[in-house]
């Protein structure tokens, strides 16, 4: 039997989080097939085909497929659901979205989020915000995952040579009707596969004065995150909240600034190779998971800490 | 319109869990209970529909044990009708919860049903996305905003990019974000009347569903603990430890 990945992209390219569950799904089983359901996205099915450790690509196009809806989707993966042991996607919204409502289809219990493949059945997977680490095995014969795409490497993007079939459409799910997206475009690198992130919270006192992270982010090419006081308060947009219920990052180097560390933001963060906590608060629980800890007032860190970065000769980029 | 609303008893957000010595969960003995946070606004924005004129009747429904009325009552304080408590013990999975949901569906026929849109202990993020799919209903997850149409709802879902918005016919399944709206408290008053709403109780079995689990614990461990890190006394000395030691900038 083989694995069944569904891809997420937007017609023109692969999101890049597809390369990342496409290393999780080999581990799982070799022989690995995507399923790219959209419209017009000749040009995605052949950047997957070009996957490293992709099979094959099963493409069903429609223009019904031009929109993202799990409801249209769903149809799909089921008539293609027969021949595969596994139907994976990435633990993001896009999949957290859609599995559930292919597995209960198949009458299948679903496990979320993995971490860790241990074997084609059994898997590590966070539970209580990560705070404990739970192994599950699944012992329904068709197996619904959702793979956390920051705890795997991404596939290489070039080296192989799967081939391309047409499958065909469903009929359209007329109940729900997709009326538009906002997309937050941004020239820094995405937040979920940044190298550097440096994230505000609450102690940061207003939306204005995220100028100061921004410069600091500017410097050091990083993404900018935010705790969910920040986002609640309004300081900032829901795509940068890094937490349980947000986005789950590791970047190389997490800077968190005014944040005081709840358990749900720790539970986006703590697995950042670096992290490096700056809070006047010098009891504050981000201290616990800090590399480096400062304990000052950011309004005064963070200009000293962009004057001491205009200082040095090079930055890795 | 009927809206159901599903809660869930949880391990309290503010609670550090503690992962049992046997290895098979953790401690929830003499540990503070709560209702799963976003659950919370699910109910809150139900509330808001009907006294908006929207909705004529709120059922809240939980699973679980006896302590697990608690989580109804607390829906009731706060504006619930009248309450459902399913009995049932150990751990129910999403896809059974799920089950037993859609039985009550159809028998109670409401035109909505709200639920949080992940529970804080399991972090499974399922339930709603399970019952909408055995229903053929269609499913607006990580709600932060609902406006109530005539026979749909429009929808605005905080999805990774940003925000998205899409119209759902009526009967619809919706899973709450916490940006959705402000929980708001009991009133002492209100938790007193509560006591009077009525509360039915049933079982699993009492609606035909099988909740034997489907997937093995096998263990559940504590994660690997972060060594302890060091004070920096300020930032020159802090840009000299990322860039010398830890060599990440």
């Amino acid at each position: 039997m083989a694995v069944l990945l569904i891809a997420e992209h937007n017609n023109k390219e692969l999101k890049p989080f597809t390369l990342n569950v496409i290393n999780a799904a080999t581990q799982i089983d070799q022989d690995t097939h995507v399923l790219l359901i959209g419209h017009n996205a000749d040009i995605v099915a052949k950047s997957i085909s070009e996957v490293s450790g992709v099979k094959k690509v099963i493409h069903v196009d429609s223009p019904i497929y031009e929109n993202y809806v799990a409801e249209n989707y769903v149809p799909v993966i089921l008539k293609n659901a027969e021949n595969y042991s596994h139907i994976v996607s990435a633990a993001n919204t896009f999949g957290k979205n859609l599995m559930p409502r292919v597995a209960a289809n198949l009458d299948t219990s679903q496990v979320s989020d993995i971490i860790k493949v241990l074997s084609a059945d059994t898997f590590l997977r966070p539970i209580y915000a990560g705070n404990a680490f739970a192994t599950v095995k699944i012992n329904d014969s068709k197996k619904c995952v959702t793979i956390r795409p920051t705890s795997f490497d991404p596939a290489p993007s070039t080296g192989g040579s799967a081939e391309i079939v047409k499958g065909e459409p469903c009929e359209e799910y007329s109940l729900t009707k997709f009326i538009k997206k906002e997309e937050i475009k941004s020239d820094r690198p995405e937040l979920g596969t940044a190298r550097i992130v440096i994230s505000g919270g609450r102690g940061l006192q207003s939306g204005e004065n995220f100028k100061l992270i921004t410069a600091v982010a500017d410097k050091l090419n990083a993404a900018i995150g935010a705790s969910r006081a920040a986002v609640d308060a309004g300081y900032i947009t829901n795509d940068h909240q890094v937490g349980q219920t947000g986005k789950v990052v590791v970047p190389d180097l997490y800077i968190a600034v005014g944040i005081s560390g709840a358990i749900q933001h720790l539970a986006g963060m703590k697995e950042s190779k670096v992290i490096v906590a700056i809070n006047k608060d010098g009891e504050a629980p981000i201290f616990s998971v800090a590399d480096y800890g400062l304990e000052a007032d950011l309004f005064e860190a963070l200009p000293q800490f962009l004057e001491e970065l205009n200082k040095l000769n090079t930055i890795q980029k | 319109m009927k809206i159901l609303v599903a809660v869930k008893r949880v391990i309290d957000y503010n609670v550090q869990i503690r992962v049992k010595e046997d290895n098979s969960g953790v401690v929830t003995d003499n540990v503070k209970m709560s209702t799963n946070p976003p659950d919370d606004n699910a109910i809150e924005e139900a509330v808001k529909i009907k006294e908006a004129g929207k909705a004529t009747e709120i059922v809240a429904i939980t699973i679980g044990d006896d302590k697990a009325q608690e989580t109804v009552r607390k829906a009731l304080a706060v504006g619930a009708d009248r309450g459902i408590h399913i009995k049932a013990d150990g751990i129910i999975e999403p896809l059974a919860v799920s089950k037993i949901l859609k039985a009550v569906v159809e028998k109670e026929k409401p035109d909505l049903v709200f639920m949080g849109k992940q529970a804080i202990d399991d972090d499974c993020n399922q339930t709603g996305q399970m019952l909408a799919a055995l229903l053929n209903w269609p499913q607006a997850t990580f709600a932060s905003k609902i406006d109530v149409k005539d026979k749909s709802l429009e929808v605005t879902r905080e999805v990774d990019e940003g925000l998205e918005t899409i119209e759902v016919n009526i009967p619809a399944i919706v899973t709450c974000d916490l940006r959705l709206n402000e929980p708001r408290y009991a009133s002492l008053p209100n938790i007193m009347k509560a006591k009077k709403k009525p509360l039915d109780q049933m079982s699993a079995t009492d609606l035909g569903v099988d909740t034997k689990p489907r997937i093995e614990q096998i263990k559940v461990e504590e994660p690997p603990k972060r060594k302890a890190g060091i004070k920096v006394a300020n930032v020159a000395e802090l840009v000299n430890k990322l860039k010398n030691e830890a060599k990440v900038i």
